[in-house]
C-alpha cells in the first residue's frame, strides 16, 4: 500500500486507540485542529474528546499529567509540538518519567509514550528546528526512537506502548510528506536493532531519522563513482545497537556518521566513539562526521540549507574516508 | 596519482601473479590500455589500466604472487609528473617549501562547519609536484637520501616521510653532502611538533630527531593489524593514504602455503600468445590448482545457494531453418552455430527478467545493469572458465557468434582481458556438443542463475494437431531461491522459448528470417 | 588429392585444436567430435582449417559426410584438387 509517513503515523494512532481503551492522545491542538502537523486529523471525531484531548499551552503540565496517568494504569500518548518546546517539560521527562522506576525501587513503571517533531528544513527558524534528540538519548530510563521510514512510522508505536517504561518517538518534520510502501498486513516492528538500509562494501554511512533519505541519495551518487556505501539507519537512538555498527564497520573499515544535530557533544560523537572503541583495529581511516553548522538554525532558506547536512556534504565526507 | 592494483578477475580469485609487464616507468598510458598480463589459478589475463597518466614505478616484479588489491604500480595522473633532476637549485625552492604544510595526516581534517574560521594550518596551499616539506627535507638529509629524486606517493606528487624512509631502506639517494639545505630553508611551521632545536640557525646539522632505523610511520589501525599478521614492517611499506599514511591496501597479503603440485603448465598456458612471456615466470597454474579453484567455488555455491531447478523443451524448427538459410552461402568461419542463437535468446530474456540477472551480495539481490553474459567454456585437461560477453543483450546473433568464437578461442589459448573475467550477471552452460540432453548447472556465486542447454535432437513434436519431426532442445534453469521464486524462473525460460518461436525477432541484422 | 595427404592435413589441423592427441592412435572410423571431445566451435575450426589447407569450402549440409577421419579424408579426395 502506498502511503505517507504522516498517514502511517495516523494509522498507528488510530489502531492504538481502537485496540486498547487505556490509550489516549493529548497535546496542544491535537484535537479540533487535528495536530500542528495534521497527524491526528480526524481522530477527535472518531474517538471523542475523552480519548483525544486538547491541552493548555503548558508542556510541563500536560507531560506531568501524562506521567501521572501512566503510573495510574493508563497508556497515554503525549504529543509535544517540537523538541524545542519539550525543554519546558524537561523536568517531567528527565527527573520524573525516566527515574521513577528506579527511585520507587521498581514499584512504579511509567508506560508513557511521548511523540515530538524534530529537525529543520521547513523555514521555522531556531526555536522550532533544532535536533535535540541526542540529549534524550543521553538519559538512562528512556527509550528513544527515530522512525525514518513509512514502515517504522506505522510499526513503532505499538511496541512503544507495550514497553512498560517511557519511550520518546522523534518524528522529523521533513518526513511527514514522504511516501513509501507499506505491507498490507502491518505488524509491530522490533525496536532493538538498527537496520541496514543499503548493503555496501567500501564504507559505512551511519544515520537516522530525517537524514536517511539524504544519505541514501548520497550512497546512490557514490555508487556512480564506484564507491559502494553501506547505509545503517540507527532507528533506536537509545539503547544503541552496537552489534550492527561493529559488524558493518569490521567489514568496510571506514565509517562516516551523519546527524542533523550539532557535532559538539552530539549523538554523532557518541556513535563515532563507539565505532572507535569497538572497531579500532579494523579502521582504515578516521571516523568521519557530518552534522549541522554550529549555529542556531537560520530562518532564511539559503542559510538554512547551508547550515544543514546536504547530500553533497555526505558524498564529500565519504570520498575523503575512502581516499 | 593512483595505484594500479591487482584486480579481482572473478569471485573466486584472491591472488594473482604478474607474468608480464607491458609498460615501463615513464611510459604514458591511457585508460583501457593493457599494461600487464596476470596469471590466476585459472587463466592468463591481460589487464587494462583504468586511469590515464604516466607509469611511475612498477612495485611488483614479474613472477611474484600477490593478493588481490595489492598495488602493482603507481601511475601519475594528468600532467606527467617526472622526478626533477637532482640536486635542485636551492635558491628556488624556499618560498614554495615554506608555504607547504607537512603532509602529515595528524593535521586536523578541514571539514569544520562553515561559520567557524578555518584553523591557520588549513589555509589552502598550492601544492607543487615533488616539493617536500621542511620536516621531510630534514629527515631526508639525516637519512642521506636525495628527496628531490624520489618516487612520491603523497597527494599531488608530494614526497612523504614514508617515501623517504622507504628510499633509505632501499639504499637509494645520495650522500648528504651533495644535498644542500640552503640558508633560506625555513623552520618547520608552528603546527608541526618541532623540537626545541628549531630555534637554531638553519642549514646546520641537526640532532637526529628520528632514529636512523625509521621515523614513526603513519598507518591506520587496520593496516597495522594487517601488517602484524603478515609479519611485515610498516616502514618497509609505501603508504598511499592521506599524507602517505599506510592503509590496509598497502599491506601485502599474509604469506600463505602455495598451491601444490605445480607440474607442467597446461597446454593453454604454454600456448599463451604473449610472445614476450618469460619462460622463467613461475606459472603455478597446474591442473590441480585449476581443480582446486573450481572445487572451492562450486562447493561454496552448493553450500550457500538454495538452488531450484526448472526445465522445458523448446522447438528449434524456426531457428534451424534460419541457420540453414544464412549458413548455406557462408564460408565456415562466418557460420552461426545453434549455441549462438541460444545465447542470444538467453541474453535477451535476462534483460527483461531482471530478477535473475545480477548478484546476491550481503544478503540482498542487486540487479545488474545490462546483461553480462557468462559462457562456461571447458578447457582441455579438465579446466573450466566462464568469461563474459559484455552487454550481450544488445548484440544480434551474428555478432554473438563472432564474440562467442573469439572468446572460446582465447579462453582456451590464453589472452583473455581482465574485463572479460569480470563477474558475469548470468551464465550459460551448453553441454549439447557432448551428446547429453539436459544439464542442471551449479550457479557461480554471486550470480543467481545458470541457464543450461543440451543437445539439439530430432523428436516427434505436435504442431497444430499434427505430429512432425522437429529439432528440439532441452533448456534448464538453476536459480537461487533467495533471489527469485520458481515463478520468475519459469518466466525466464518461457521468454527464451517465445523469442525462439518469433519469426519477427531480429536475430540477425543482415538476414531477417522468413517464417517457416 | 592423395588419400594420405588428405589424412595428414586433417590430423595436423586436429592436433592444433586438441594438442594432446596421438596421431598414431586415431581410429579412422570413429566419430571425430566424440573421439576428440570437440565442441561445435572446435568443429567449426576444424572445418575451416582443413578447408583452407585443402583449398575447398565444406558446406554445412555435408557435415554428416565428414564426421569421421575416414569420411573426411574421402571427402577431400573427392572434392579437393
Amino acid at each position: 500500500m502506498r502511503t505517507t509517513y504522516r498517514d502511517a503515523m495516523r494509522a498507528a494512532l488510530r489502531q492504538a486507540l481502537a485496540d486498547d481503551p487505556r490509550v489516549f492522545l493529548m497535546g496542544e491542538d491535537v484535537g479540533r485542529y487535528g495536530g500542528c502537523f495534521a497527524v491526528s486529523l480526524g481522530l477527535l471525531e472518531e474517538f471523542g474528546p475523552e480519548r483525544v484531548r486538547d491541552t493548555p499551552l503548558s508542556e510541563s503540565a500536560f507531560v506531568g499529567a501524562g506521567v501521572g496517568a501512566a503510573m495510574a494504569g493508563m497508556r497515554p500518548i503525549v504529543e509535544i509540538m517540537t523538541v524545542n518546546f519539550s525543554l519546558l517539560a524537561l523536568d517531567q521527562i528527565v527527573n520524573n518519567a525516566a527515574t521513577i522506576l528506579h527511585m520507587s525501587g521498581g514499584q512504579f513503571n511509567v508506560p508513557l509514550v511521548i511523540r515530538m517533531t524534530t529537525g529543520a528544513g521547513r523555514q521555522l527558524a531556531a526555536q522550532h528546528s533544532h535536533s535535540l534528540e541526542g540529549w534524550y538519548a543521553h538519559v538512562p530510563g528512556l527509550r528513544v526512537l527515530a522512525p525514518a521510514t513509512v514502515e517504522d512510522a506505522r510499526g513503532m508505536l505499538a511496541p512503544a506502548l507495550a514497553d512498560p517504561d517511557p519511550v520518546i518517538i522523534f518524528e522529523h518534520g521533513s518526513l511527514y510528506a514522504m511516501e513509501g510502501d507499506l505491507p498490507d498486513d502491518t505488524r509491530p516492528v522490533e525496536l532493538d536493532h538498527a537496520a541496514v538500509r543499503r548493503p555496501g562494501r567500501d564504507l559505512t554511512l551511519v544515520t537516522y531519522g530525517g537524514c536517511l533519505p539524504k544519505v541514501l541519495a548520497a550512497a546512490d551518487a557514490l555508487s556512480a563513482e564506484g564507491v559502494e556505501a553501506e547505509v545503517i539507519d540507527l532507528r533506536t537512538l537509545r539503547p544503541l545497537d552496537d552489534d550492527t555498527l561493529a559488524e558493518s564497520v569490521a567489514r568496510t573499515h571506514r565509517a562516516v556518521v551523519v546527524d542533523e544535530g550539532w557535532r559538539t557533544g552530539g549523538l554523532s560523537a557518541e556513535v563515532a566513539a563507539r565505532i572507535s572503541e569497538q572497531c579500532f583495529w579494523d579502521l582504515d581511516a578516521p571516523v568521519g562526521r557530518v552534522g549541522s553548522a554550529e549555529v542556531p538554525i537560520p530562518y532564511a532558506k539559503h542559510m538554512e540549507e547551508a547550515a544543514l547536512p546536504q547530500v553533497d556534504d555526505v558524498v564529500a565526507a565519504a570520498l575523503e574516508a575512502v581516499s | 596519482m593512483g595505484a594500479f592494483t591487482m584486480p579481482s578477475l572473478g569471485a573466486d580469485m584472491d591472488r594473482g601473479t604478474v607474468v608480464e609487464w607491458r609498460v615501463a616507468p615513464g611510459d604514458r598510458v591511457s585508460r583501457g590500455d593493457i599494461i600487464a598480463v596476470v596469471d590466476t589459478e585459472k587463466s592468463t589475463v591481460e589487464v587494462e589500466v583504468f586511469e590515464s597518466g604516466v607509469v611511475e614505478e612498477l612495485l611488483v616484479p614479474v613472477g611474484e604472487e600477490v593478493e588481490v588489491g595489492t598495488p602493482l604500480a603507481t601511475i601519475a595522473s594528468g600532467e606527467a609528473i617526472q622526478p626533477l633532476p637532482a640536486p635542485s637549485p636551492p635558491a628556488a625552492s624556499p618560498p614554495a617549501a615554506s608555504a607547504a604544510p607537512p603532509p602529515t595526516p595528524s593535521s586536523p581534517p578541514s571539514r569544520s562547519p562553515a561559520p567557524s574560521p578555518p584553523p591557520p594550518s588549513a589555509s589552502p596551499v598550492p601544492v607543487r609536484a615533488h616539493v617536500v616539506s621542511p620536516l621531510v627535507r630534514h629527515l631526508a638529509e639525516e637519512l642521506g637520501v636525495d628527496a628531490e629524486a624520489l618516487p612520491a606517493s603523497g597527494p599531488g606528487g608530494v614526497v612523504t616521510r614514508a617515501d623517504v624512509v622507504a628510499a633509505a631502506r632501499l639504499g637509494l639517494g645520495v650522500p648528504p653532502a651533495t644535498q644542500p639545505s640552503g640558508p633560506g630553508a625555513p623552520p618547520p611551521p608552528p603546527a608541526a611538533p618541532a623540537p626545541p632545536s628549531a630555534a637554531r640557525p638553519v642549514g646546520r646539522p641537526r640532532r637526529a630527531r628520528v632514529p636512523s632505523d625509521g621515523a614513526r610511520v603513519v598507518a591506520s589501525p587496520y593496516a597495522r593489524r594487517r601488517a602484524a599478521e603478515a609479519g611485515v614492517e610498516l616502514c618497509d611499506l609505501a603508504g598511499t593514504g592521506p599524507g602517505g599514511a599506510v592503509l590496509a591496501r598497502d599491506v601485502p597479503a599474509t604469506p600463505s602455503v602455495s598451491v601444490t603440485g605445480v607440474g607442467a603448465a597446461t597446454p593453454a598456458a604454454a600456448a599463451a600468445p604473449s610472445a614476450s612471456e618469460p619462460a622463467s615466470a613461475p606459472l603455478r597454474r597446474g591442473p590441480e590448482a585449476l581443480r582446486a579453484s573450481v572445487a572451492a567455488l562450486m562447493a561454496r555455491s552448493k553450500r550457500e545457494i538454495p538452488h531450484y531447478y526448472l526445465r522445458t523443451t523448446i522447438d528449434l524448427g524456426l531457428v534451424r531453418s534460419w541457420l540453414d538459410r544464412v549458413n548455406v552461402d557462408r564460408p565456415p568461419g562466418d557460420r552461426v552455430v545453434p549455441a549462438a542463437v541460444l545465447c542470444w535468446a538467453t541474453a535477451r530474456a535476462a534483460a527483461t527478467n531482471r530478477g535473475l540477472n545480477g548478484h546476491w551480495v550481503d544478503d540482498g539481490f542487486r540487479p545488474a545493469s545490462g546483461v553480462q553474459l557468462g559462457v562456461a567454456v571447458s578447457l582441455r585437461g579438465g579446466g573450466l572458465l566462464a568469461p563474459v560477453i559484455p552487454d550481450a543483450d544488445t548484440l544480434d546473433a551474428d555478432e554473438l557468434m563472432r564474440r562467442l568464437r573469439d572468446l572460446t578461442e582465447r579462453a582456451r589459448h590464453g589472452g583473455l582481458k581482465a574485463s572479460e573475467m569480470a563477474d558475469p550477471s548470468i551464465t550459460v552452460t551448453n553441454l549439447g556438443d557432448t551428446g547429453v540432453e539436459e544439464v542442471y548447472g551449479v550457479i557461480y556465486p554471486p550470480q543467481v542463475a545458470m541457464v543450461g542447454f543440451g543437445k539439439v535432437v530430432e523428436r516427434a513434436w505436435v504442431v497444430t494437431d499434427r505430429i512432425e519431426v522437429r529439432p528440439v532442445v532441452t533448456v534448464t534453469l538453476a536459480a537461487d531461491h533467495r533471489a527469485t521464486n520458481g515463478h520468475e524462473g519459469a518466466r525466464l525460460l518461457a521468454t527464451i522459448d517465445r523469442l525462439l518461436q518469433d519469426p519477427e525477432e531480429p536475430w540477425s541484422a543482415t538476414e531477417p528470417p522468413t517464417s517457416s | 588429392m592423395e588419400r594420405d595427404r588428405a589424412t595428414d592435413i586433417i590430423v595436423s589441423v586436429l592436433s592444433g585444436i586438441a594438442p594432446e592427441i596421438d596421431p598414431g592412435t586415431v581410429d579412422p572410423s570413429g566419430e571425430l567430435q566424440f573421439e576428440f571431445d570437440l565442441d561445435s566451435m572446435d568443429f567449426l575450426n576444424l572445418v575451416e582449417g582443413v578447408g583452407k589447407a585443402a583449398g575447398i569450402e565444406v558446406p554445412e549440409r555435408d557435415y554428416a559426410a565428414i564426421a569421421t577421419l575416414d569420411g573426411f579424408a574421402q571427402y577431400l579426395v573427392a572434392h579437393a584438387g
